[in-house]
């Protein structure tokens, strides 16, 4: 068996990409659903527009031409493949990818993507009608998941499914930090009773568009509070959408990248993400509460934006093994390392 | 015809043409007959529903290529036949020996040109045709290629006219695509119409990319066992790209572009996310002009500066070779028949089709006064482009033709109208004769080995002889018989 380190930088990108793009539809369905639930007479517009505060999205939203109503969130996110962060734009980037990356792919899973576009490429604006969304999210999210599946049991694992594990864990961090924002762009009643419900009601969705709602519950007291749902989205080691779990994840694939393919430049991005896991423990969840929780969810993106960046420095730029005279110091603590090159044969006997 | 062709399809009737079913074979045994029945049974309904299901196969499966034109892509599959082309035992051997023949005197054409130029200087091809070419490649001048071997892939287009003989219509010798379809083709068939074949041997198709492999790691620079093989493509957007990803599978090797690709110290390097690691063989799929902007076209971004240092330096080998583009060019394509003799001693297997050269005062009057009844053709295009079929042109069309002609004569050929080879062709309106070629494929390392059968192109209109991919056509699945048939069959 030969553990030889020819996957290409461009490769490594293109399945750390595709992974990304995918997971982003399958979040954004979850999103759209959730969305849809925490509609309130009188609010449509409101609870649609939370989508486009979360995603940063105000200015393109105005620049394609929509206006901020119901209708036109949802035809921006599913139908406009001009808008780069819709339906239609991610599959077509994940498609792009599986097409650069077909010699690395397994046929079925090629198929499945080249199908799933085709599907989304037909959504109307009909989908988009009453009781059809939700039809349309849950297809959505079928999509992806049997893109999920097949790649489980098909794609073979050499170090390009490490990066496509690792975009996609990254993705769905950030698109969890997305899912408790949106909670906080949506009006609730003044207060009493009325507000609590209301409160409750938007939490349960929250958990269940991340997936976690039955774990939550078991897990959890029954009298929860809004804290609890934070720190369960932000914290659990075993809620699978958690950021928590998301970092481990990322940190145990450089790990192995490093220790089974003596791929020793991962320093930076292990140091990323030990930062980002402080981080997500330093404070307690009350004190972030208190002090916004939109902002510390923006902190916590920007620093899965700093992890991505470092992984990318490591292994998908155009970068060449670098001569004493350039190398940086982190570098050269790496090269000291036990996973430096030398390290390679070892770790492999 | 006879009585099982009559009564499966009455309406059936390839007219003057020779036709690769019903027209009786010898060595063919009872293939053609069994074929017949089996697609009578499964009935005209049935078959129009599988085949429509093949083709949507096809889109899901993504085996497309893209077609350009006025600035718009779009992907496409090829249209696909479920009925398929059969050739015989004996049919298959000609060509085999006919393709070997072909690409051996091409592989000693060049071989001379870039080397001594004997041919030339002992008057069998002017020295224009030859050094004057735009695809004749100074770079290439006296640098000796490993086993004397330039073409390493090829593709040569074989006809067939009424009385039943074949005929070579081109060569290419430069980066001939074609050949996933052949493969695809069969796995199609196998899949949706296994009862088609069911008992019949044919020869199998499966050993290309192990074949093309090894014939890349023959030519790798000093003689390495396991060189690093690579194919090169321009990338998603070129119209073959299916096929490149196809082919770098088939081997087992990685499929990259020129941005993947460095030189340094005039040695070749992809970049792997453990850095640089050294590459050995090239199999390019990309025109000689955009392989390396140092030597050729600056603003080329899909190649891969210094790359023909590399190469010149011996540390690096690239499939096909630089300059073969003078051998396929249609002009030097009518000295073909001369080049064979001249270097093999021996007629060719298979002749080309009568050919007037209209750089020659005399090609260009002849053609001239038979514009009507001629085919002509650029002899720098490809894809079936800039051809004028007389016998069907309209008057402007005539006329438009003449003025290309008078206007540059050396870019012109012109042969006459063969009737091309019909097959029975599943069409909306039912099973209908329909004109095909052929372009079989030959890989050569050390030795030569052509692929079982090759490439059927066939012109889905109706009365249509144009075959090309890009202008409407589809493509057969090519059966070769592995059983000789005795005369008596069936």
């Amino acid at each position: 068996m030969r553990f030889d380190n020819t996957l290409l930088a461009r490769d490594a990108e293109g399945l750390f990409w595709m992974a990304r793009y995918l997971e982003r539809v399958e979040n954004l369905a979850r999103l759209i659903d959730v969305a849809q639930s925490f509609e309130s007479p009188g609010h449509e517009a409101e609870a649609w527009f939370g989508l486009i505060r979360i995603n940063a999205d105000e200015k393109n939203f105005a620049k394609r031409g929509f206006s901020p109503d119901a209708d036109h969130v949802k035809r921006f996110y599913l139908l406009d493949g001009g808008n780069p962060s819709s339906v239609p734009a991610n599959i077509e980037g994940a498609r792009t990818n599986a097409r650069t990356l077909r010699p690395l792919m397994s046929t079925e899973m090629w198929r499945q993507i080249n199908v799933f576009h085709r599907f989304i490429s037909h959504i109307t604006p009909e989908d988009l009608e009453g009781d059809s969304l939700s039809r349309l999210c849950t297809a959505l999210k079928d999509g992806v998941q049997a893109h999920t599946g097949i790649t489980e049991g098909t794609l073979y694992r050499d170090q390009g499914w490490y990066f496509y594990q690792m975009g996609r864990v990254i993705e769905r961090a950030d698109q969890t930090t997305r899912m408790l924002d949106i909670k906080y762009t949506t009006i609730l009643p003044r207060d009493g009773e009325a507000k609590r419900v209301a409160e409750l009601t938007q939490w349960n969705a929250v958990l269940r568009g991340a997936a976690a709602y039955h774990a939550f519950k078991r897990n959890m007291r029954a009298n929860f509070l809004a804290e609890d749902v934070v720190e369960f989205l932000l914290r659990d080691p075993s809620s699978p959408r958690s950021v928590m779990l998301c970092v481990r994840r990322v940190e145990a694939y450089l790990d192995d990248l490093r220790r089974i393919y003596g791929l020793s430049r991962s320093h930076e991005a292990l140091e990323a993400a030990e930062l980002l896991r402080e981080i997500l423990t330093e404070k307690p969840i009350s004190h972030i509460l208190a002090t916004g929780l939109h902002d510390y969810l923006d902190v916590v993106q920007i620093h899965l934006q700093l992890l991505a960046g470092a992984i990318g420095r490591a292994f998908f730029r155009d970068w060449r093994p670098e001569k004493p005279s350039q190398s940086q110091g982190q570098s050269q603590g790496e090269s000291q390392g036990p996973g430096a090159a030398g390290g390679k044969t070892e770790a492999l006997a | 015809m006879n009585e099982i062709f009559s009564t499966a399809w009455p309406d059936y009737d390839p007219g003057r043409y020779f036709c690769e079913l019903t027209r009786h074979r010898a060595d063919a045994g009872p293939v053609p007959e069994w074929l017949a029945e089996r697609l009578t049974r499964i009935g005209l309904p049935a078959l129009q529903a599988r085949a429509a299901l093949a083709e949507t196969e096809l889109i899901d499966l993504g085996i497309t290529f893209t077609v350009y034109s006025d600035a718009t892509a779009i992907d496409r599959i090829l249209p696909f036949d479920c009925i398929p082309r059969i050739l015989t035992h004996d049919e298959w051997d000609l060509l085999e020996r006919a393709c070997i023949q072909r690409v051996t005197a091409l592989n000693l054409f060049l071989g001379d040109i870039y080397g001594p130029g004997n041919i030339v200087k002992d008057g069998i091809i002017p020295a224009e045709l030859v050094y004057g070419n735009a695809n004749y490649r100074p770079e290439m001048k006296d640098f000796p290629v490993p086993h004397g071997t330039y073409v390493h892939v090829c593709g040569i287009d074989i006809i067939r006219d009424e009385f039943g003989d074949f005929r070579v219509l081109e060569d290419n010798a430069r980066t001939p695509s074609g050949v996933s379809y052949v493969i695809e083709n069969r796995h199609l068939m196998l899949r949706t119409f296994p009862d088609l074949m069911a008992g019949i041997r044919l020869r199998p198709v499966d050993d290309y990319g192990r074949r093309l492999r090894a014939a890349m790691t023959e030519i790798a620079p000093g003689g390495l066992d396991d060189p690093q093989v690579v194919l090169l493509s321009p990338g998603i957007y070129n119209s073959a790209y299916f096929e490149h990803v196809f082919l770098a599978r088939e081997m087992g090797v990685p499929l990259v572009q020129g941005q993947d690709l460095i030189v340094e110290n005039d040695r070749v390097y992809m970049r792997t996310i453990n850095g640089l690691r050294p590459v050995h063989t090239i199999y390019r799929r990309l025109n000689d002009d955009f392989l390396d902007p140092a030597v050729f076209r600056p603003e080329s971004m899909l190649g891969v500066r210094g790359l023909i240092g590399a190469w010149k330096a011996g540390n690096v080998a690239i499939a096909n070779a630089v300059g073969t583009g003078v051998a396929d060019d249609k002009a030097v394509y009518a000295y073909m028949p001369r080049i064979i003799k001249y270097f093999l001693g021996e007629e060719p297997l298979i002749q080309n089709v009568q050919t007037n050269i209209c750089r020659e005062a005399e090609g260009l009057q002849y053609t001239l006064d038979n514009l009507d009844k001629l085919v002509t053709k650029p002899v720098g295009e490809s894809g079936g482009y800039g051809i004028t079929i007389g016998p069907r042109a309209s008057k402007e069309e005539l006329a438009t033709a003449r003025a290309s002609l008078l206007a540059d004569p050396d870019n012109w050929i012109s042969q006459p109208l063969i009737g091309l080879s019909v097959a029975p062709t599943l069409g909306e309106d039912g099973i209908g004769p329909r004109h095909l070629d052929l372009r079989p494929f030959i890989v050569t390392g050390k030795d030569s080995w052509v692929l079982p059968g090759g490439l059927t192109r066939v012109a889905m209109k109706r009365g249509s002889l144009i075959v090309n991919s890009s202008q409407g056509g589809g493509s057969k699945d090519t059966w070769v018989l592995a059983d000789r048939f005795a005369e008596t069959a069936p």
